[in-house]
């Protein structure tokens, strides 16, 4: 009994292909789908096949060829550099394969960065950063710079960073890509704890079976073509 | 604020790297102003002399002599004041490399028309009183630690043979601005000791100094002197001591041009070298930027922080090198006191270093920021791994 949810993003016959030279690289073709809100979705398929264009477009970091692309309402594709750039501090969070932390800020500095962007007073800043990190069990390492963390713990701070703004939607790339087993494991609870506790909207790329497992939904994407419609997750 | 914050974290993130672009930079800038110090030094003489003052000399050139009887003929011009005379000895004490100035003068008119030379009373009059005597500047004196009453000797150049010179009196200079390694003796000294060995080179005279009565009839007693000796055996070219100084130094401009460009030389290559660095770091960063730019920051934030970046380390090398300017030079300007007898830090060399230092920061962050600015977020990102 699928109860109707409302569509947060909705992605209409978008094509995307990039220039190298003279050549002309075609890298997706027609795509068309919708993310329900509070749906938490994995993207698969082989290297190479568009996953991270894909994830980029609907992001707002990179621009489409044509089509087009609703989220919460609005149509990015018509969007400015400049409007993207503030809608992005809005509405996205980002985590990546290889943390992306800013290396000469602490952990909690990492955090505060992307709330400069908002209208929060300083002590605000620092409440919400502390508190996200509380939340994704790092209170004992809040003053510590990048490199003195491990790679899940740096991970962790990465999803702190990414919801610290409270976002419309989480994109995660590969977020498990370079850690052992005992840290993807931690990743992908905290993020379905994000997805199921707080309502969170999450589309993550992977190439671990074993990550697609924790998402409601699967997408396969193969040399750009969308394969299977709505496949909901075996789990 | 958080970018200052990760500017100046970036700045000194690698240390030795930033370390040593410091130390090249704080080197070069050093140069750069001991090489512009070099070149107002050699200015410098020329500012102190006075347009009051004239020199006369031999018209054809300063290697020529004039006879000694031209002194009455041009004290007797109007707006004449005073007259001295002298000639460049060229003496030589122990070895060459000892080399500073030293002339016989006419000791009384000399001292009256030069008040810069402050010299004591008493010193003066034991001065005055000795044939044999002879006055030094402070400088030179305390270089070669003599104290009053040694005997110096000088080995003659144009005039052979050893000569020796008892020193009488220690001048300081009355402003910075004085040249205080001079050495000066009796002209009657030079002159008898000739007339007995060599009687033609007797009663020439290398030199006059002429005080006007007022700077402004400079002009008149210039055409006047020449005027005077127009047709004579021996014509004479008179100028101010500031134009004749001014010449003295135009025989030389090759070299201060020389100096000149290299100092700009020296500019060009730290301000590669630093670019370099700044592409370098850049590129290293494009990670970074890509991510800021994700998290909705935009070209400003990029521009400051490359910007930013590079002039904290221009400027940190800038700061280094002016604390490194004072000891070094007074240690150049003791090395080369006789060459450069006045060596003075000026605001505007200190001025033209931060100038140099600011250019060298912002050529530097150019392209590298134009770079960071145009490169796509997607492309950014993919390149962190
Ligand atoms: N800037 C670019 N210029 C040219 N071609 C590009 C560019 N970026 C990506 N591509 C090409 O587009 C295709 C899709 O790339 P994309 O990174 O989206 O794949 P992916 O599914 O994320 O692969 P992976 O699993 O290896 O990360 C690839 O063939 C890639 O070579
Ligand atoms: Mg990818």
């Amino acid at each position: 009994m699928a109860e109707q949810k409302q569509n947060i993003v909705e992605i209409r016959h978008l094509f995307k292909s990039y220039r190298r030279g003279s050549l002309v690289v075609p890298v997706l073709f027609d795509i068309t789908f919708d993310i329900a809100a509070g749906e938490f979705l994995a993207l698969m398929g082989p290297s190479g096949s568009g996953k991270t264009t894909l994830l980029n477009l609907l992001a707002g970091i990179d621009k489409a060829d044509a089509g087009g692309i609703r989220v919460d309402g609005l149509d990015i594709t018509t969007f400015s550099e400049t409007e993207l750039a503030h809608w992005r501090a809005n509405h996205v969070g980002f985590i990546f394969q290889f943390y992306n932390l800013i290396p000469v800020l602490k952990a909690v500095e990492n955090l505060e960065l992307p709330l400069h962007l908002t209208s929060l007073s300083r002590r605000e800043r620092r409440e919400h950063a502390e508190m996200a990190l509380r939340m994704m069990g790092l209170d004992h390492r809040m003053d510590h710079y990048p490199q003195e963390l491990s790679g899940g713990e740096q991970q962790r701070v990465a999803i702190a960073r990414a919801i610290v703004t409270d976002p419309t939607i989480l994109v995660a790339d590969e977020p498990t890509g370079d850690l052992d087993r005992v840290s993807a494991e931690e990743i992908l609870a905290m993020m379905e704890r994000l997805n199921g506790e707080m309502g969170k909207t999450i589309v993550m790329v992977t190439h671990d079976p074993r990550a697609a497992q924790r998402a409601k939904i699967l997408r396969h994407l193969d040399k750009g073509y969308l394969t299977n419609d709505d496949s909901q997750n075996p789990l | 604020m958080m970018i200052l914050k990760i500017l100046f974290r970036n700045a000194f993130h690698s240390k030795l790297r930033s370390g040593l672009t410091i130390l090249g930079i704080a080197v070069a800038i050093l140069a750069f102003g001991l090489l512009r110090m070099v070149i107002s030094s050699w200015y410098a003489g020329v500012e102190a002399a006075s347009t009051s003052r004239l020199v006369t000399r031999n018209a054809i050139s300063i290697l020529f002599t004039l006879p000694l009887s031209y002194n009455e003929k041009i004290r007797q011009h109007e707006g004449v004041k005073m007259v001295s005379y002298g000639n460049w000895f060229g003496g030589i004490y122990i070895d060459e490399k000892n080399f500073f100035p030293n002339f016989c003068v006419e000791p009384r008119t000399y001292l009256a028309i030069y008040p810069e030379f402050v010299l004591a009373p008493a010193e003066k009059k034991a001065f005055l009183a000795d044939r044999k005597g002879f006055v030094a500047g402070r400088k030179l004196v305390a270089k070669h630690g003599w104290k009053l009453g040694d005997t110096v000797t000088l080995k003659g150049t144009i005039y052979p043979g050893n000569w020796d010179f008892v020193l009488r009196g220690i001048y300081k200079g009355r402003d910075e601005t004085t040249d205080e390694t001079q050495f000066y003796f009796h002209w009657d000294y030079l002159n008898e000791t000739i007339k007995k060995s060599s009687p033609q080179r007797a009663d020439q005279v290398g030199f006059y100094m002429v005080a006007v009565t007022r700077p402004d009839l400079a002009a008149e007693v210039v055409l006047a002197v020449d005027k005077t000796f127009k047709n004579s055996l021996a014509e004479t070219l008179t100028e101010t001591e500031k134009a004749f100084n001014q010449w003295f130094i135009a025989m030389s401009g090759a070299i201060v041009t020389a100096i000149q460009m290299v100092s700009f030389v020296v500019i060009i290559i730290i301000m590669a070298v630093v670019a370099n660095t700044m592409a370098m770091t850049t590129r290293e960063r494009i990670g970074d930027y890509a991510i800021m730019k994700t998290l909705g920051f935009g070209s400003r934030e990029i521009t400051i922080l490359i910007f930013g970046e590079s002039l904290v380390i221009t400027l940190t090398g800038c700061l280094t090198s002016m604390l490194l300017t004072f000891p070094a030079a007074a240690a150049f300007g003791h090395v080369l006191e006789t060459f450069f007898p006045i060596f003075i830090i000026s605001a505007e060399t200190l001025c033209l270093d931060v100038l140099a230092a600011i250019l060298i920061g912002c050529l530097a962050a150019l392209i590298p920021t134009g770079q960071a600015i145009r490169i796509g977020i997607a492309d950014g990102l993919r390149r962190i791994g």
